[in-house]
């Protein structure tokens, strides 16, 4: 039987959506049908427009996705601005005030609090500048992540931009491919450090060569099935093709044909292509993308670089992510900031758009650590740029605990979520950043931290995984994570072993710090934390968390999901001022 | 009257008549089952899969995934009963409050 979800869309989907999103905006919050409100909520996320938790009913998180994360000048401010106008929520956050805007690990940018009325009025702001928030959430092709420094960068050998924008342009509002079983997440990488995460989308192009016809050509290799979430993570697996810039869009467009007509509209949890290529594996996969969408002769696989990938790699030689001053291929330089769990405050934003727009091009790129990057800086400008005072917070030096953090939305607006995320994430890095050394010669450390097994933090990608739990402590039930330790990318990827279950979120920084401690006691010379990890068994590994209580301090404990929003002074159910019009007086229930 | 139940959102939540009823992440006491060594499971449901009517009752039940808070134990949890249709409304059981053995015993589809 189909899915409630494959009827609504079977109905309305794709663009025809617009019209009805501008008919409710018009007509107000209140002239949602009840009967009809799951059916619209499901299909606003084809245009970025995602429902927030329970007890924030007519609140929306919204999702603008630039390909590849690159912010045209202009286009940065254009989005603060909409933030300053239309996300303030209706109380603040202790860490982050109240308006912001969440840089997330897909090259998007997540904005919340945002009502159903307001959204023609940011559609028209966004367009004006060539922004859109179509098919950022949903079963479509999403945001197309990639090297967000491409053109740029020095470590290019194809032009992932291009690829990326072709994509985005072919394939958003594109009818055949708007409506498919389940989201389609794809990445385009073109330089030799893998920092377009390929192996973690459903679909990847990664750079490679290979001889056709006695000349040596440069282009893609392809990848299929990689994805995170739901314990049931996987690595994208090659697929045995190669394919020329050209043929990109092409082959792109047939497997994405192929995930429409073969992928499972019965059931969800099955839906995404993983499972395809799991119950297929990749030859009949290749075999049947070849004989029912592709006209040409498929190459096979040429020579990739994934030797050299250091993007979030443990110990590899290279840029393990964007921060920092670092130099372009036209002699001008870039500037990689890092942005704490990816908030980046309003007033802050404006700071930066003007710096950008002063001693830059104005462009600002985003990056899939949640942090941004301000291209084409000429070098006699770094340093007036970087002497903004607002560049202390957002630094190009950060200490490791702050550039290696990653955090999801969690249980502030997520209904997934178990646990709080970006607050906890911010406080434990601070503690960390003020009560643990790292070893010797570690200069990276990467900390995941994600409110449940959706993993939209990525965490099994990271030196410390965090994932969301509840345990029992002195008798309650408290908020805990899991931990998981040695995950990351590169050459030979690799998923972190959870080695300790349901620790109660209190002690995760002594159990941190303690695990570093026997760390550097017991590694070899130079050995890298992955390495490390990857020499040990996980019973091993487990005997060295030793979860603590120290002088860290977890406020959000409890169970934030039983509140209507974590941090208010009354943070009942009952206390919550949502449904709320679109001026924020609460709308009083009928019953 | 016709009841609209389902599961979104990747199985967040169960929704009753387009309206959010029970979610993910709260923790609930089943006496009746064996879900794991314990006494008591205190199960955290992480996600549910389906969502059915039961009986003249009309007990509202869902199949889920859930975790013992206690021991850790992670399994699927079949027919829990997580409320039932009064009069056309739905009235939510809550989690902490054990669940009737009678109802709970009644699993497997
Ligand atoms: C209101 C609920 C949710 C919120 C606020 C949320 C938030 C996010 C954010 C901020 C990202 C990175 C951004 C991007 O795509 O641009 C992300 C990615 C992701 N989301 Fe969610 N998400 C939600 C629901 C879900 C659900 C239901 C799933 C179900 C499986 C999921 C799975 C993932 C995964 C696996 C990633 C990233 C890892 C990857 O690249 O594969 N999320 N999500
Ligand atoms: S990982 Fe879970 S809690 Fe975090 S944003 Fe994704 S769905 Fe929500
Ligand atoms: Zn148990």
């Amino acid at each position: 039987m189909p899915t409630d979800v494959e009827e609504w869309k079977d109905e309305i989907y794709g663009t025809d959506i617009r019209d009805h999103i501008e008919r409710f905006a018009e007509d107000g919050w209140e002239s949602i049908p009840d009967d009809e409100k799951d059916a619209w909520f499901e299909r606003f996320k084809w245009y970025g427009l995602y429902h927030q938790r329970a007890g924030q009913e007519s609140y929306f998180m919204m999702r603008i996705g630039p390909p590849s994360g690159v912010l045209e000048p202009g286009q940065f401010r254009r989005i603060v601005e909409i933030a300053d106008e239309y996300a303030r929520g209706p109380v603040s956050n202790p860490e982050f005030g109240n308006g912001w805007l969440d840089v997330t690990t897909r090259q998007a940018i997540q904005l919340h609090w945002i009502r159903i009325e307001d959204v023609p009025d940011i559609f028209e702001a966004l367009e004006d500048v060539g922004l859109s928030t179509v098919q950022a959430c949903g079963d479509s092709w999403r945001n197309i992540v990639g090297c967000p420094v491409a053109g740029k960068d020095k470590h290019e050998h194809v032009d992932a931009q291009g690829l990326a924008d072709d994509l985005h342009d072919t394939f958003k509002k594109n009818e055949a491919h708007s409506n498919l079983p389940r989201k389609w997440k794809v990445s385009v990488t073109g330089c030799d450090e893998g920092c377009g995460q390929g192996d973690i989308n459903d679909l990847a192009f990664e750079p490679a060569e290979k001889e056709v016809d006695g000349e040596t050509v440069t282009g893609y290799n392809v990848r299929v099935g990689g994805g995170l979430a739901r314990n049931e993570p996987r690595f994208a697996k090659n697929i045995d093709v190669f394919v020329t810039p050209e043929q990109a869009v092409e082959v792109a467009g047939g497997i994405s044909a192929l995930f429409r007509d073969h992928g499972d509209r019965e059931n969800r949890y099955k839906a995404r292509i993983k499972f395809l290529v799991d119950e297929w594996g990749a030859e009949k996969l290749r075999n049947v993308l070849q004989e029912e969408y592709i006209d040409f002769e498929l190459e096979t696989a040429g020579e990739d670089l994934r030797h050299s990938y250091s993007y979030n790699a443990g110990d590899a030689d290279g840029k393990h992510d964007h921060v920092g001053v670092h130099e372009q291929t036209d002699g001008n330089n870039y500037i990689g900031l890092n942005v704490l769990v990816g908030r980046l405050g309003i007033d802050d934003g404006y700071e930066i758009a003007d710096a950008a727009e002063e001693h830059a091009s104005g462009e600002v790129r985003l990056t899939q650590r949640q942090n941004i990057i301000l291209t084409d800086v000429p070098d006699d400008e770094v340093d007036a740029l970087l002497d903004n005072p607002v560049f202390d917070e957002y630094s190009p030096d950060p200490h490791p605990f702050q550039r290696g953090s990653i955090a999801c939305t969690g249980s502030e607006f997520c209904s997934l979520s178990i646990v709080e995320t970006k607050n906890r994430q911010v406080r434990f890095s601070r503690w960390l950043v003020d009560n643990v050394s790292l070893p010797e010669g570690v200069e990276d450390f990467h900390i995941h931290l994600s409110g449940c097994t959706a993993s939209c933090a990525q965490p099994q990608i990271a030196d410390v995984s965090l994932r969301g739990m509840k345990t029992r402590k002195d008798g309650e039930p408290v908020e805990a994570l899991d931990i998981g330790l040695g995950g990351g990318l590169g050459e030979n990827p690799q998923f972190a072993s959870w080695v300790a279950d349901r620790v109660p979120a209190d002690e995760v920084p002594g159990a941190i710090e303690n695990l570093l401690g026997n760390f550097d006691d017991a590694r070899r010379d130079g050995e890298s934390f992955r390495e490390f990890v990857a020499a040990r068994d996980d019973e091993e590994l487990a005997d060295l968390v030793e979860p603590e209580e120290t002088s860290y301090e977890d406020p959000f404990l409890h169970n934030t999901k039983r509140t209507w929003y974590p941090y208010a002074e009354e943070d009942g159910f009952d206390d919550s001022p949502a449904p709320a019009r679109a001026d924020g007086t609460p709308i009083p229930s009928d019953d | 009257m016709t009841i609209a139940l389902r599961t979104l959102d990747d199985g967040a939540w169960i929704s009753v008549n387009d309206s959010r009823e029970v979610g993910v992440s709260d923790i609930w006491t089943l006496p009746a089952r064996e879900f794991c060594g314990c006494e008591t499971p205190h199960v955290m449901l992480e996600g549910f899969s389906g969502v059915d009517l039961r009986g003249v009752d009309t007990h509202v039940i869902a199949d889920a995934v859930g975790m013992c808070i206690d021991c850790g134990t992670r399994d699927g949890i079949e027919s829990l009963p997580v409320g039932r249709i009064v009069e056309g409304e739905f009235k939510r059981y809550e989690p902490e409050s054990v669940q009737s053995p009678s109802v709970a015993a009644v699993s497997g589809r």
